[in-house]
């Protein structure tokens, strides 16, 4: 397969047109509008494909959650003032057992905030941002290449647990251009018995989020709260950089992973040991692998483009075991590797 | 080896078109490659810059904090752009329509009158294939073979007739800072 050189919003739309999306509902807002673009343009040319451009987020999620309950492979996107919109439809997916990836492309926050790249939507991916107790699978893609293979692996998981997944990236990772190789998507696994297609001569079924009876609604509770178990069990996905022989670790995602690997390979050219912890999964967050690292590692360095969200996450899984330091940069603002590997320096030095 | 490049000046001059056509060149000969575009409310007749990285190992930032090149088509690009570049750097400039000079001493500035160039060529559209043709020289990121077939490729079948436009284009601003 050759290399192909696109945009990371191009990738997203071509891996899950590939992986068998064929339902796209969206609405624009910048950075992620090359997405809904490439999905216009791309989805009438995939059999059965439909693209519609909602009249708003709300109706966006709710579309993708009808396309779902009829056995289509879904997805929408947006960046985040259009994903807190979506929050009432995401907990009702997760209710109702529907899968489905929504993509979010984060920017400055919070409000309406700027277009820049931001870090800032960590809670509301990984705690729910909508109501009751559910979980959203979130992965965060440091490359154009992971934006590919992670959105078919979304989609896949998606299936098998019948829930919403969520790629959480920012408007560097929408708009970067890189080369990217697509692998070939998985054949999809997904009963029959869960498609809303007409009972036919069958027996009816039903897919619904309003429990008013407490003993079906605190089982399903229960119901959902395993299988969120068996996902964290199953499914945190990180990267370790150069850690071996690391005294401090920095811990960081997506875009701020990037500028920490540029980081570190000019502080490891003046003999300072430094490492990189990457979670790929936001949630389920990979605390066991994190805690294990602890036992030889006495130092931390969270870096997020953020005021520090992911931060409660590490000290959560370090529990107190190692040091944690933070350094963030909100509201858009992107540093260089030469700015971040200065703060690290200077961590270091006091460390040491 | 690392090699930044920010190419920016009017909406319509083919400012992205020259980011693109530059990473997916290097991209062909192997480089790892990054190209980031200024994106919003960008439109026709405005400004417009991008980024462009190349290395030979994996890429961290794809942002150019201090460019190793700068590439000016306009003259609001020169004075937006002209302090990041890094010391020992170079800047192209389109001397056709940028009247001004960088105040800078510590780097190498070329003058190329691209758009008179183009003009002269029978095509003024083509000033950023002349401009490309000074930059692959200076730059030697990637071999000027190389960079024509992936012309050819990004243009695509339906503009044939524009190969041989823009060899020429690009053969002018090629042989013009060799002088």
């Amino acid at each position: 397969m050759n290399k192909i050189l696109m945009s990371g919003n191009n990738v997203i739309g071509e891996a899950a047109i590939r992986a068998g999306c064929r339902f796209y509902a969206g609405y624009p807002i910048t950075p992620q509008n090359e997405l809904t673009e490439y999905m216009a343009e791309h989805m009438r040319n995939a059999e059965g494909g439909v693209f519609i451009q909602s009249e708003s987020e709300v109706a966006a999620i709710n579309m993708i959650a009808g396309a779902a309950a009829a056995g289509v492979r879904v997805m929408t996107s947006s960046s985040g003032p259009g994903i807190s919109l979506k929050q009432e439809g995401i907990s009702s997916m997760a209710a109702q057992e529907l899968p489905g990836i929504i993509v979010n492309i984060m920017r400055g926050g919070p409000g309406l905030g700027n277009i820049l790249p931001s870090q800032g939507d960590y809670f509301q991916a990984t705690r729910g941002g909508g109501h009751g107790d559910y979980r959203t699978i979130v992965f965060a893609p440091g490359s154009c290449q992971e934006l590919a293979d992670l959105t078919m692996d979304a989609f896949d998981l998606a299936d098998k647990y019948r829930t919403p997944a969520m790629i959480l990236a920012d408007g560097m990772m929408g708009q970067m251009m890189e080369p990217v190789i697509f692998k070939k998507p998985k054949p999809r696994q997904y009963p029959e018995k869960f498609m809303l297609r007409g009972a036919g001569s069958g027996k009816s079924k039903f897919i619904r989020g309003l429990l008013l009876d407490p003993v079906d609604s605190e089982a399903h509770n229960w119901k959902l709260a395993r299988k969120y178990e068996v996902i964290s069990e199953n499914e945190t996905r990180c990267e370790e950089h150069r850690i071996d022989d690391a005294k401090l670790v920095i811990v960081a995602y997506g875009t701020a992973a990037r500028i920490a690997k540029g980081a570190i390979k000019r502080l490891r050219s003046h003999d300072m040991k430094i490492g990189l912890f990457r979670p790929i999964t936001l949630w389920p967050f990979p605390e066991m692998r994190l805690r294990t690292l602890s036992e030889k590692v006495n130092n931390f360095l969270v870096f997020e483009m953020s005021t520090g969200q992911m931060l409660e996450d590490v000290r959560l899984a370090l529990q107190g075991y190692a040091d944690i330091e933070f350094h963030g940069r909100p509201g858009g603002a992107v540093p260089t590797p030469a700015e971040l590997a200065n703060v690290i320096a200077r961590v270091y030095e006091q460390k040491d | 080896m690392i090699t930044k490049t920010i190419f920016s000046g009017f909406g319509g001059q083919g400012v992205m078109m020259m980011g693109t056509s530059l990473a997916q060149s290097a991209m062909s000969k192997g480089f790892h490659v990054t190209y980031l575009p200024a994106y919003g409310a960008e439109m026709r007749g405005g400004t417009a810059n991008c980024t462009v990285a190349v290395s030979d190992d994996e890429i961290a930032s794809p942002v150019a904090s201090e460019p190793n090149y700068l590439v000016v088509m306009n003259q609001p690009a020169l004075f937006t752009f002209q302090n990041r570049v890094t010391p020992g750097g170079s800047i192209l400039i389109n001397s056709s329509i940028v009247e001004a000079s960088p105040s800078r001493q510590d780097i190498t500035t070329f003058y190329i009158p691209c758009s008179d160039m183009a003009q002269e060529l029978g095509n003024a559209r083509t000033a950023n294939i002349v401009m490309m043709g000074a930059f692959v020289r200076q730059s030697g990121i990637v071999p000027p073979e190389i960079y024509l077939k992936t012309l050819e490729t990004i243009m695509g079948s339906r503009k044939k007739a524009l190969a041989d436009i823009n060899r020429k284009a690009f053969t002018a601003g090629y042989e013009y800072v060799q002088k």
